[in-house]
């Protein structure tokens, strides 16, 4: 099976069982994305397919041939941290780090959401062209990402900071 | 997690009360104490690049030439035998190496059980896959190893087992008839009588008395628990997710039978601790299947597997009475109760320890039982005892103040005590009610209605509420460090310590740099391998102080080697060790900063390419002269829905004394983190234990419900800062206080909003309707 | 994970042959079906991808949208004339699971989806949903998040889908195509009720296919939201959710649609309390009456009685919102 990872174009025999986490972490050593659950109930799994964020946990890797996938450690540029990635740390949006790679994953897949005018249940107006960035919606967005440590109010900033300087 | 430690010092207590201050700690005269610089400074964590880039390797991530993968069968039955176990199927599946089972499992010793030895860690002493028994619902009853997880996985579901079932104590109610004292509330005695409190309590002016009930909990850190491990010979490496390194090592060895120096324990990166990366079956089953089949092993546990066989927060019942005098003072405070345990664990959830300190009274009495059930050993979770403790007493303690028409502040005030109120010691140091001034003062308490009901917008009742947050301060014996400082002008110090995500490594880098006199980019910090100088367990919260007490030593010793290298060509000399501190690249003078040199020039002189010290931090004494606490203010705003009873937390402030604050940026973290965790304990956590079977029914994190960001407001913290005068650095450890007083803060809060007083966790819509 | 065999289908024809025979099932985002052979409670033989099929979300002849059965939950929450027409739809499927999950489930595989009860997840307990014949657990044990209407003495188990609850509300239409043709069931009528067989979920006919959802036009919809009650502010399933729509003229309902989720073994279309409100007044006290005349047969449980009262509430105070008036 092929697979196009971080543009990367990969080659893999796998089982029909692997997942695309497994995928990845197992087979092609991007040990980045994370396994918290394995039941797509805490998000530190999540990767971008094509742009979208999904829990790779959930998804059988021979559903996603040929499709563009970025991990975490597709996100910096060589040595210059995403401004997201940097905006975590200086935030300290993490402590023990493991739910990290979900939540940089998924907050990219939610600002671009966002940006295209997904709603989400605590948008106020459903018709409205734009969605504000503001502290309900992005906490609401990103409630499928689990941190244990409770670094959430550190990610909020990361995320507002880094989204409201550059619109996705 | 005090455990072996804090029994030890309850005995040399009376021993040594009189110990003279240049005994008690090691930070009399250390300058670093007070001076402000890197210490304190809000730092960002040394190692964030490496977790937002994904590059941080956790246990499961270590990959071993030849490896095979791990999958669990566990039991359905909480009591009794295998009668059968038919593991053929397994056998044939595809890719399978070996299937383990109590039949054909290697012949292992007695897991030595915490508190037995100084490094004894198992969690229960129950033998691991030896025999038939079965002693809860969920133990593990064959292990599976296959060339894949999803080989191993499905082989491990073709297992049959039979079983024949035994009478199993499964009902909480059932085993309280049975209750009774262990022998130790590690180290403290059971109960603890001061007056009569019974008769104090009658004849009290106002008094409050009431049963307070919570419930079950798993740590949950996101991260699954996971080794890697291989033999080579009799040799053993484990590539943990630990806190507790050297304890591991020390109790696989005596498991194992072989010398605690052939087991390597590595743990650079733990996903979340919270107490619950500790030693647990799975790292001895997968060492046992690897000597077995001869090849590496990964194990890494399922969601449901955590739940099975990693032991949780237990259940508790707590009654809390209060008899206050017309003043307003305690003529008499009762903390008693009774815990879940099992006969072959130890682990009594101390929940009558913050009444042993907080608070002035008559007459005290505080007692705690255990009842036995047959069940998964439970164990320590953040703040054991103090989190669930404080939910009772400081719930109470509102009741009480409603009762007397009192400002919830204001009895607190009223109640302080000057010396500790069980032991009679001095405190270290204790500005609870200056937390509480500031906190309220920031929180903007004056606006609190004291009536409940009186504030409503829309369909949301709001409230406030506030709880005093306590946990002690703990150094722990036995913590190393070494220090390797390069004629380059680089340092390398390490301990065998850990990083969860505390701010370890950071802390103690910037520590480390300061006490050097060197940019935090020039000293490295190593830490979480048993081949580095022996550590302390993650619990506790005493790594901060443990480490510093190391690394104060071991400088000691660095400076006294470099003052014999100088020798009499150099400025420093005759200068004493006392006398000189780490500044600028090198030593200087503390009298006069121009009597100075580089490290590079002493070294140099000497002809040496380095200097390597180790040294243990001193004994931990100060604990023993002094009752040393932190304590802070929790603040709580919330909002309740009047029609659903849903409870939305919408502000929160924490004001705390933990003594010196090393770094702002992790610091704040580490509050805000105990807080959360404490708003999950107050309104949506509960392990669910079918009393029926002994099984735990929601061993999933979509039906297990920690807080997800949109349950979590911005949370505020705020801090006194005053140096402990008796602690190294003057800190105080904050891993785990931010998670007490946040139940009783919240439940409170709801009772200010609604008039409805919840006594049972967690505080779920259906209490409030 | 039990080995199974993968095809891809191109589209619906090529899928409902590949899907015939035993232990063939159709494969969407797969959040909830991957998850269930992990739990070792689902063991297809093969897995027939249908997430080739159309996603298309197209308006109907006469108003109305078709939504193609692969459309994710994302875009079909996202696509302007749901949310302008349908807002209950909208937030239904926004209150639902996460983000991620809402990218990767499509529309037929969210109508599929199996129970939370936690007696069902776990082998180790007695299910007649997993087991026919075995007996329940969950009746007299943790039964929180169970059913209050509809159950049997064979199972208490709740629908977990948001989305159904608002299709329920909306009178939407499945359609299907199978080895034996095609034909439409109202949505209503495409889950069951436990009874005596609860391992028998909806209505399906083996092989059968989701290809389509119709939505028929109901201007008044414009009116209509969700309200979903849980145990958490976000990702939790429903303790109680209302959705409603509301046509009044004047002060007087002229028409209304209400469905109740996380309350029964299926969504819960509440026709009898919009019996009672139908040329009433727009009145608190009607809207009790009418929640009432829906939960009058409600039957609570150890653990769920709250939910009748958490019902009540919540339509009231649902309707209230729609109708602008106080409770």
């Amino acid at each position: 099976m092929r697979f196009i990872v971080n543009g990367a174009s990969m080659e893999a025999q796998v089982d029909l069982r692997t997942s695309l986490l497994d995928l990845l972490r197992d087979h092609l050593g991007l040990t980045g994305s994370k396994k918290g659950c394995n039941q797509g109930a805490c998000g530190a799994c999540t990767v971008l397919v094509d742009g979208t964020r999904i829990n790779s946990c959930l998804a059988l890797a021979v559903q996603y041939q040929n499709r563009e996938i970025v991990t975490v450690e597709g996100l910096a540029e060589g040595a210059a941290l995403h401004p997201l990635q940097a905006a975590f740390v200086e935030h300290d949006g993490f402590q023990c780090g493991y739910c990290t790679p979900g939540q940089l994953c998924s907050a990219i897949g939610m600002a671009d959401e966002i940006a295209r005018g997904v709603p989400s249940i605590v948008t106020a107006d459903l018709s409205a062209e734009t969605i504000p960035l503001d502290h309900d919606e992005l906490r609401e967005r990103m409630s499928g990402n689990l941190c244990r440590c409770g670094a959430y109010n550190g990610i909020v900033a990361a995320i507002a900071e880094t989204f409201a300087k550059e619109p996705a | 997690m005090s455990v072996i430690q804090d029994a030890a010092q309850s005995v040399m207590r009376t021993a040594i009360a009189y110990v003279p201050d240049r005994w008690v700690g090691t930070a009399g005269g250390d300058p670093l104490r007070t001076k402000h610089g890197l210490l304190g400074a809000p730092v960002s964590r040394l190692d964030g690049p490496d977790k937002v880039r994904g590059a941080a390797r956790f246990a499961a991530e270590v990959t071993l030439p030849g490896m095979v993968y791990a999958a669990l069968h566990y039991s359905r039955i909480a009591r009794g035998r295998i009668a059968s176990i038919d593991t053929a199927a397994a056998e044939a599946a595809p890719g399978v190496t070996l299937v383990m089972t109590h039949l054909n499992a290697p012949r292992m010793n007695k897991p030595p059980i915490m508190m037995t030895a100084p490094k004894a860690a198992a969690p229960s002493d129950l033998p691991v896959m030896q025999d038939a028994e079965i002693h809860w619902n969920g133990q593990p009853v064959a292990l599976v190893l296959a060339d894949t997880q999803e080989q191993a996985d499905h082989a491990a579901a073709l297992i049959e087992v039979t079983y024949e079932g035994a009478p199993a104590v499964t009902s909480f109610e059932v085993a309280k008839a049975h209750a009774h004292h262990p022998p130790t509330i590690l180290g403290e005695p059971p109960e603890l009588k001061i007056g009569d409190a019974e008769a104090a309590l009658k004849g009290a002016a106002v008094s409050v008395d009431h049963v307070y009930r919570t419930p079950r909990h798993n740590h949950n850190a996101i991260e699954l628990h996971a080794c890697t491990v291989a033999w080579d010979g009799d040799a053993l490496t484990v590539h943990d997710a630990s806190q507790l390194v050297n304890a591991t090592a020390w109790t696989l060895a005596q498991i194992f039978g072989v010398d605690e120096k052939q087991v390597r324990v590595t743990s650079p990166y733990v996903g979340g601790g919270f107490g619950g990366k500790c030693l647990w079956w799975h790292q001895i089953l997968a060492a046992a299947a690897s000597r077995l089949a001869g090849r590496p092993v990964r194990i890494v546990l399922s969601r449901e597997g955590v739940f099975r066989m990693i032991g949780g927060r237990t259940v508790t019942e707590q009654r809390v009475a209060l008899g206050a005098k017309a003043d307003g003072t305690l003529a008499a405070l009762i903390h008693t109760g009774v815990v879940a345990m099992t006969t072959h664990n130890n682990c009594p959830e101390q929940f009558t320890f913050p009444a042993r300190h907080l608070y002035a009274a008559d007459a005290i009495h505080l007692e705690q039982e255990v009842a036995d059930m047959d069940m998964l050993a439970n164990t320590f979770m953040r703040a054991p005892g103090e989190a669930v403790g404080t939910f009772a007493l400081e719930s109470a303690l509102d009741e009480l103040a409603e009762a007397m028409q009192l400002d919830p502040i204001e009895l607190r005030r009223r109640i302080e005590p000057a010396k500790d109120p069980t032991s009679g010691h001095d405190f270290s140091s204790r500005h609870l009610l200056d937390a509480y001034a500031k906190g309220a003062e920031k929180f903007g308490w004056d606006k609190r209605a004291a009536q409940p009901g009186a504030r409503r917008e829309g369909e949301w009742l709001i409230g406030m509420g506030v709880a005093t947050a306590t946990y002690p301060y703990m150094r722990f014996p036995g913590c190393a460090a070494r220090i390797r400082l390069g004629a380059d002008g680089q340092a390398v110090v390490s301990i065998a310590t850990h990083e969860m995500g505390m701010g370890t490594a950071t802390v103690q880098t910037q520590h480390a740099a300061a006490r050097l006199g060197l940019p935090l980019d020039r000293v490295r910090f190593d830490y979480g391998d048993t081949t580095l100088p022996e550590g302390t367990l993650a619990g506790g919260s005493n790594q901060t102080a443990s480490n510093a007490g190391a690394i104060i030593a071991a400088h000691e010793a660095l400076v006294t080697e470099l003052l014999k290298l100088a020798g009499n060509d150099s400025p420093l000399a005759g200068l004493k060790v006392d006398e000189v501190e780490g500044f600028d690249g090198g030593l200087a003078s503390i009298a006069d900063p121009t009597r100075h040199e580089s490290y590079a020039s002493i070294l140099a002189r000497a002809q040496r390419d380095e200097v390597v010290v180790e040294a243990e931090g001193a004994m931990p004494l100060e604990g023993q002269k002094y009752s040393m606490h932190s304590t802070g203010a929790q603040f709580a705003e919330v909002r309740v829905n009047a029609v659903t009873g849903e409870v939305r937390v919408s502000r929160f402030l924490g004001s705390f004394d933990c003594g010196r604050i090393l770094n702002a940026k992790t610091a704040t973290s580490q509050f805000r983190g105990g807080i959360i965790m404490g708003l999950g304990l107050a309104l949506t956590e509960e392990t669910l234990f079918d009393e029926r079977s002994g099984r735990i029914m929601n061993p999933s994190l979509a039906e297990y419900h920690v807080p997800v960001h949109m349950d979590v407001p911005e949370i505020d913290v705020i801090w006194t800062d005053a140096p402990d005068p008796h602690s190294p650095l003057g800190a105080r450890g904050i891993g785990e206080i931010g998670i007490t007083g946040v139940a009783a803060a919240v439940a409170n809060a709801i009772y200010n909003a609604t008039g409805k007083r919840i006594r049972d966790l967690p505080i779920t819509l259906d209490k409030l309707m | 994970m039990t080995p199974f065999t993968y095809a891809r289908a191109t589209g619906p024809a090529d899928a409902i042959r590949m899907g015939q025979g035993d232990g063939a099932k159709y494969l969407g985002g797969g959040t909830n079906l991957v998850d269930l052979m992990r739990e070792t409670i689902e063991h297809p033989a093969t897995l027939v991808d249908v997430t080739g099929l159309s996603t298309a979300i197209e308006p109907l002849d006469g108003g109305g949208l078709r939504i193609g059965a692969a459309a994710s939950n994302t875009s079909l929450a996202a696509h302007p004339q749901v949310r302008e027409a349908y807002p209950v739809l909208a937030r239904a499927i926004l209150a639902g699971a996460s983000g991620q999950i809402r990218n990767m489930a499509t529309v037929g595989g969210n109508i599929l989806q199996r129970t939370r009860c936690t007696y069902f997840y776990d082998d180790a307990a007695r299910c007649n949903k997993r087991a026919p014949g075995a007996g329940c657990d969950a009746i007299d044990g943790f039964n929180r998040i169970h059913a209050i209407l509809g159950a049997s003495p064979a199972c208490v188990a709740t629908h977990p889908s948001d989305m159904c609850v608002a299709l329920a509300a909306l009178d939407a239409t499945v359609r299907l195509d199978g080895p034996e043709g095609a034909r439409e069931l109202p949505l209503a009528a495409l889950h069951r009720l436990p009874g005596a067989r609860p391992d028998v979920e909806t209505e399906l006919r083996p092989g059968e296919l989701i290809v389509a959802v119709d939505l028929p036009a109901l201007p008044f919809a414009a009116r209509s939201t969700y309200r979903k009650v849980r145990d958490r502010a976000s990702y939790a399933f429903a303790l109680v959710s209302v959705a409603a729509a509301l046509d009044l003229e004047g002060n007087i309902v002229r028409d209304v649609r209400l469905a109740l989720g996380g309350v029964a073994h299926k969504p819960w279309r509440a026709e009898a309390a919009e019996a009672a409100l139908r040329g009433k007044p727009a009145t608190a006290e009607n809207f009790r009456a009418a929640a009432e005349a829906e939960l009058s047969a409600a039957v609570g449980l150890r653990d769920n009685a709250f939910k009748i009262e958490l019902a009540r509430r919540t339509i009231v105070a649902v309707l209230g919102e729609l109708a602008e008036v106080q409770a």
